[in-house]
């Protein structure tokens, strides 16, 4: 006989119990609490966005248009698009002068956040470990650790303008250690490594068998001389996982589109992740990406020109007014020091908030050795940018 | 192209010492360069682009197509200097295609530019034909986009 439920006490319902507990021991990224703080604030000049302040270029979004008239709406095939995925390699043989197979080495992603994520869960078993430079994206972190490795910081400085050391690698080398996570044009700092920066570390990098992750998202917005990938180094091409996308270089953040290059194992490693998660990733934005990279270098120009302009005023601007910073030589954000003004950078960016109304992302949220500097986007107009100096100034004159 | 032209066409207000911060330069470089240029006749004038359209009191601007007969020694030049002295012509432009110059006038009513463009124009010795088009609404002006509407909003922090 059917038992009835009624006379059985059902225990509450507690969501908690169902929680997978690497999920649960995450804390929540140190931004959203500036977020909540900001958006409650009318008259609030924000440095703290991370993305171009350009609407994508309206000839991409027009062939995104078309594509949607024309009824371009089914999957693509793993991988993505052919179209796309050769465009992307004639690019990056033009960059960086590199063959990449568009078959086999090139993977389309939902952006590189998701390439980040795939490189991870494709190449890392439990416990291994990678190396991250810090500070850094907040999102390095918890990704290896989703995918069961465990993430070994290292510190960058302002003293080395925050490049990457190598004895400072070979110190965190442990029998564990399988892969190198390399970031550059860097966010929070805007460092760069230069060709011979890389090559410096190479060595740590061959002797001790890595495989290098680099994301090189911001590549397009370097400011002196041209990008350097690891992956360009003599022997090098092999063991390095180029990620990048169009989001920064194109103002395409929301679009989602990113890829991955290397050694067709890798990649195929990561494309049967992708294929079982993602499947494919947007057929529009796809094809937003072809008529993109096609087509936009002119535009993508110009961005990188007012990028430029502002980065000099900003720079200066922050230098006259008593924030010191060494010149950020790519992405777009100036990362100045607050040390010399005796308060902890979470406690001057809430203060710099309620009191000048100017949001900035305290370095400490990039990890420990942000400590004391501030990232300030100037990804923002010109007039913000002036704006945000004078009540900056005023803030400080008050301390 | 000039970088200092190239700030100032999009804001003619930029001053000297924004202009020497954007390009890392000093003040007085960019000042002695500005009037050089000011002197060659290369900046001519530096003015302000207005949306009449907000204002009641707006202004009525109409584009004329005219047919000039070509003149010998002086070409189109002669009708079309003598057009461009009028203060209610904006610009005079020589063109390719079906017509020979393209003249921007600006009146307070239409009645104001028919008349202008009966009494002074048509009348003009070379001046062949005109055809009158009236600008009903204007979308776009030097670059910008006057019926834009609010600009699209980004999250106020993103890592």
């Amino acid at each position: 006989m059917k038992q009835s439920l009624k006379n059985v006490t059902i225990p509450a319902w507690n969501a908690q119990r169902h929680l997978n507990q690497t999920v649960k021991g995450m804390p929540p990224s140190g931004i959203r609490r500036f977020f909540d703080l900001v958006s409650e604030m009318e008259g609030a000049i924000s440095l703290g966005v991370g993305e171009p302040d350009f609407v994508t270029p309206w000839h991409v979004r027009e062939a995104c248009i078309y594509s949607l008239e024309s009824g371009i709406t089914h999957y693509t095939s793993n991988k993505g698009m052919p179209e796309l995925r050769e465009v992307i390699s004639e690019s990056v043989s033009r960059d960086l002068g590199l063959t990449y197979d568009p078959a086999e080495q090139i993977l389309i992603t939902t952006g590189v956040s998701e390439a980040v994520d795939l490189a991870f869960r494709a190449t890392l078993n439990p416990g291994d470990e990678v190396i991250v430079p810090e500070p850094c994206y907040v999102a390095y972190t918890p990704d290896i650790l989703l995918a069961g490795g465990v993430a070994r910081t290292v510190p960058t400085r302002l003293e080395d303008e925050f490049r990457l050391q190598p004895e400072e690698v070979a110190a965190a080398v442990t029998d564990k250690t399988r892969a190198l996570l390399l970031s550059y044009p860097n966010n929070p700092t805007g460092a760069i490594m230069t060709r011979s920066d890389l090559e410096e570390l190479a060595d740590v990098v061959v002797e001790n068998d890595l495989l290098v992750i680099s994301d090189e998202v911001y590549a397009k917005l370097t400011y002196s001389g041209s990008h350097a990938s690891f992956a360009q180094l003599e022997g090098m091409q092999d063991r390095t996982i180029i990620l990048n996308g169009l989001s920064k270089s194109h103002a395409m953040t929301g679009w989602r589109i990113g890829y991955a290059l290397g050694d067709p194992a890798l990649v195929g490693a990561m494309t049967k992740v992708h294929q079982y998660t993602m499947l494919s990733a947007p057929t529009m934005a796809q094809v937003a990406a072809v008529e993109a990279m096609q087509k936009g270098d002119e535009e993508m120009l110009h961005m990188k020109h007012e990028y430029n302009l502002r980065r000099r005023m900003f720079v200066s601007g922050l230098n006259r007014i008593g924030l010191d910073c060494f010149e950020p030589r790519g992405a777009f954000y100036a990362f100045p020091s607050v040390k010399a003004w005796g308060l902890s950078s979470e406690e001057f960016a809430e203060r710099l908030l309620r009191e000048q109304k100017v949001a900035v992302v305290p370095g400490s949220v990039f990890g420990p050795s942000g400590e004391g500097l501030l990232r300030c986007s100037y990804a923002t107009s010109r007039e913000e940018l002036i704006e945000a100096l004078d009540r900056i100034e005023k803030f400080l004159a008050s301390l | 192209m000039n970088e200092i032209l190239e700030i100032l066409s999009e804001n003619a207000k930029a001053t000297t010492s924004e202009i020497a911060a954007l390009l890392g330069r000093q003040q007085a470089d960019v000042a002695k360069e500005i009037r050089d240029l000011e002197n060659a006749g290369v900046i001519r004038k530096y003015i302000t682009l207005i949306n009449w359209e907000k204002l009641d009191q707006s202004f009525v601007f109409a584009v004329l197509e005219l047919k000039v007969a070509l003149q010998r020694k002086t070409g189109y030049d002669a009708v079309a200097e003598r057009i461009a002295n009028f203060s209610e012509v904006e610009s005079v432009r020589l063109i390719s295609g079906d017509h020979d110059l393209s003249v921007t006038v600006r009146g307070k009513s239409m009645k104001d530019i028919a008349y202008f463009v009966a009494e002074k124009i048509a009348p003009l010795e070379g001046v062949q034909s005109t055809c009158t088009h009236f600008i009903l609404r204007s979308y776009k002006e030097h670059g910008v986009i006057l019926t834009e509407k609010q600009k699209p909003q980004r999250l106020v922090i993103t890592p």
